[in-house]
């Protein structure tokens, strides 16, 4: 997901007689479908997971406007220029309504920028691949942004509050990412022979690292089984993987393009469809910072940063010195 | 482009939440009057060097689909708040006056709607 491989205590989960008094009340509040707020007791695990985790995802946010930043100069027509932009505008303001939320938790958003900068803090493995034809903005759309919705939906309901606060203007856009990468892929499958094989293409090469957005399977892990009583964590991993299966295969099909997986095919017993799984030494080569773009995507925002640093120093003495200059006409 | 010699960006342990280190742009608390006639509701923050630019940026982060008539940017610093621990005080002198609310006084039904 845009949150990968996220760290909990590494204990068990705590049983509500084993806690004391303060944490009971807080698991209880949870429990019962109640919100946590910025100022409520807390676990420090508690904490210290969602700041990476709303970290992660916000920075995932960031620097996914890479991929698709590369296509703005080259889109085919005006209009999906101006569509393109809007998206990738729409990215930097979800990763800015989750560096908000994070920073109700203690940090403050140059810290966590400084920490993605030097690679302490990761992003989702997908955006280390790259974006190589026109249809990778359909593919990119369809189902990156697909595979994102299915965890960000019932994360809407996540037990802190401000994380949840920001899911829910999230949600409410990522519906229109979705549906312009596929009216991207509808244009070009139904196109000519070389715009299908271009879909075609797009579709091969991000079908299994969009598998691996959800990430390995997490039945047995002690850090989800975490994340899930806190509810900041509201699907295991596989589940929202078949989710995805059974929502895009059909969609592929109407496309009429093939996914590239001999072993895919509807189960009409269990009502889902069977798939192989992605190569998964690959996701965590790739989260180790081994995939095709990873050294381009930090040497990217650290340039950004580094550039635009004149900026911010500027715009602070300016607000200074007017705050002065305000003072001294009092 | 170049910068001032000694880095304002140093590194430093995470600051509370709306105490900005003096190097970093200030965060400010972000309200948006979604249309005419409704009060401004709370939406998130940001951060700006001064309230102009938060007032921009506001626009460019909060109504990016015509949210909103009117902005307010309040520096988040400048907030106080009720903490949670005292909830219990400060709204239990409320909680033994249900003749405040209309639904405690029974009207009888020919008198018709009051």
């Amino acid at each position: 997901m845009y949150a990968q491989m996220i760290k909990s205590t590494g204990e068990g989960v705590k049983s509500l007689d084993d806690m004391e008094p303060e944490e009971r009340a807080f698991q209880e509040r949870i429990n019962a479908g109640g919100k946590i707020e910025p100022k409520d007791w807390m676990p420090e695990g508690y904490r210290k997971n969602l700041i990476r985790q709303i970290g992660q995802h916000a920075h995932s946010e960031i620097v996914g406007q890479l991929p698709e930043g590369n296509w703005i100069t080259r889109a085919p027509t005006l209009e999906r220029k101006a569509i393109l932009l809007a998206k990738v505008q729409d990215e930097a303001g979800h990763g800015l309504y989750l560096y908000c939320a994070a920073e109700t938790l203690g940090v403050t958003r140059d810290q966590m920028t400084r920490d993605l900068l030097s690679g302490k803090m990761k992003y989702s493995s997908i955006f280390n691949y790259p974006t190589l034809t026109w249809a990778d903005m359909g593919a990119v759309g369809w189902l990156v942004d697909g595979a994102a919705i299915m965890n960000q939906v019932p994360l809407q309901r996540t037990s802190y509050g401000p994380y949840a606060r920001a899911m829910v203007r999230i949600c409410k856009e990522e519906s229109f990412h979705q549906r312009q990468g596929f009216d991207i892929m509808m244009k070009m499958a139904k196109g000519t022979e070389a715009q299908r094989k271009m879909a075609q293409d797009a579709l091969n090469r991000f079908w299994y690292p969009s598998l691996m957005m959800f990430g390995p399977s997490d039945a047995e892990s002690v850090h989800s089984a975490q994340s899930m009583a806190w509810k900041i964590k509201m699907n295991s991993n596989d589940e929202l993987r078949q989710k995805f299966v059974d929502q895009t295969a059909p969609q592929a099909e109407y496309l009429g393009l093939t996914v590239p997986d001999e072993n895919l095919k509807f189960n009409e017993e269990t009502g889902h469809y069977e798939f192989s799984e992605p190569d998964w030494d690959e996701f965590f080569d790739v989260l180790k910072g081994n995939g095709p773009c990873n050294t381009e995507r930090l040497e990217a925002r650290n340039r950004a940063w580094d550039e635009g640093r004149w900026v911010r120093e500027g715009l602070l003495a300016h607000a200074e010195k007017k705050r002065k200059t305000a003072i001294a006409a009092e | 482009m170049s910068s001032p010699e000694s880095s304002p960006y140093s590194d430093t342990d995470a600051a509370p939440h709306g105490k900005a280190r003096a190097t970093e742009w200030p965060l400010w608390e972000i309200f948006i009057r979604g249309q005419h006639g409704l009060s401004h509701r709370h939406v998130g923050s940001l951060h700006a060097a001064d309230a102009e630019g938060a007032i921009k940026n506001a626009r460019d982060v909060y109504t990016r689909r015509n949210e909103g008539v009117s902005i307010w940017a309040v520096p988040a610093s400048a907030i106080a708040a009720s903490s949670p621990e005292e909830k219990g005080a400060l709204y239990e002198p409320a909680n033994d006056k249900v003749y405040r609310h209309p639904t405690f006084f029974d009207i009888p039904d020919e008198v018709g709607a009051m």
